[in-house]
């Protein structure tokens, strides 16, 4: 009998606490997400720590996602916008490392939890409101006004706000969507395994089929895994950048 | 009630039909990418950003559908 294929997605709690009426249980996310905290600080402080000259493999790859990120920040929002690459490199490394934990068979998926990125999308829109504000004061609301007669950016203007509003729904959701379809879809192949296998006799032997295509979306997830972060770091850059120019180009 | 719960079925296997379109905008930001990158292969590096933006976008059209096929599935 297969699973549901939305069973993995489940959140049950591992340690019960309950303070005040409210339910703070230790849950198998939150496990996860320290999991992935802890592997991550581990991949970057560990190999760096005796910092040689010519770096070994597992150091190179630590300077390597460090260059990474800082060259599309700089690209993106120019030297000033180099202050926040605490902000995007943590956030970068966080979803890339519960993406890839997430695909390791039997574990849990941190980013494909809403609450989850909708967390990650908060943290990211609100440095965007109060780093625009304070660089800016009400100038900042520039940012809806387009350089164009009054007729076309009184519209422009309402239109411009209603897509600032819908930043934050479309960073969370792809997120989520993605890493909830990837494993939908894979768990629903594993479960054609499973019925082949059980129907017995040639159907056996058929099973093949859908595990060499899992064998195949597996590699196609490890690259959405990858190209999700990378697109979530670099669509937050953007609205930075947005935030420190506002309108002109540097 | 079976009539309800046929009609959501029906309604979020409908919503799946916006990955129609996410998969058509996928493959011209992809397919112009590579031959503006054939043409002037100097330039293509720098386009790089902007490819995965347009990617991005297209995607997230269907995924509102998928999102709607959901809320129909499980609400």
């Amino acid at each position: 009998m297969a699973a549901s294929p939305m069973e993995q997605f489940e959140v049950v709690p591992l340690i019960p606490i309950h303070i005040g009426g409210f339910d703070i249980s230790f849950t198998n996310q939150a496990l996860w997400m320290c999991i992935a905290v802890v592997a991550a600080s581990l991949f970057l402080t560990l190999p760096v720590a005796r910092g040689r000259l010519v770096p070994t493999r597992m150091q190179s790859m630590a300077e390597l996602s460090y260059q990474f990120v800082a060259d599309m920040l700089h690209m993106t929002s120019g030297e000033e916008g180099l202050v926040f690459f605490p902000l995007i490199f943590t956030v970068f490394m966080f979803i890339l490392t519960a993406n890839f934990m997430g695909l390791i068979p039997g574990s849990f998926t941190v980013t494909s939890q809403i609450a989850v990125t909708f967390a990650l999308t908060a943290l990211v829109i609100l440095t965007v409101i109060v780093s625009g504000f304070a660089r800016h004061g009400l100038r900042f609301l520039k940012l809806f006004v387009l350089d164009a007669p009054i007729y076309i950016a009184a519209p422009m203007a309402l239109l411009e706000f209603i897509a600032f509003c819908a930043r934050p729904i479309s960073l969370s959701l792809r997120l989520f969507a993605n890493m909830l379809a990837g494993h939908t879809m894979l768990q629903v192949m594993a479960g054609f395994v499973v019925a082949l296998i059980g129907a017995g006799g040639v159907l056996s032997a058929l099973s093949i089929a859908p595990m060499l295509l899992i064998i195949g979306l597996g590699a196609l997830e490890i690259l959405v895994a990858f190209l999700q972060a990378y697109v979530f770091a670099i669509l937050s850059c953007i609205y930075l950048s947005e935030a420190l120019h506002l309108h002109e180009h540097h | 009630m079976d009539i309800i719960q046929a009609a959501k079925f029906l309604g979020a296997g409908m919503a799946t039909i916006a990955f129609v379109g996410s998969g058509i905008g996928i493959g011209i930001v992809f397919g112009n990418y590579i031959s503006a990158a054939l043409r002037n292969p100097g330039a293509a590096q720098s386009q790089f950003t902007n490819l995965y933006i347009g990617y991005a976008l297209c995607e997230l059209q269907g995924l509102f559908g998928l999102l709607i096929a959901l809320i129909l599935m499980f609400t």
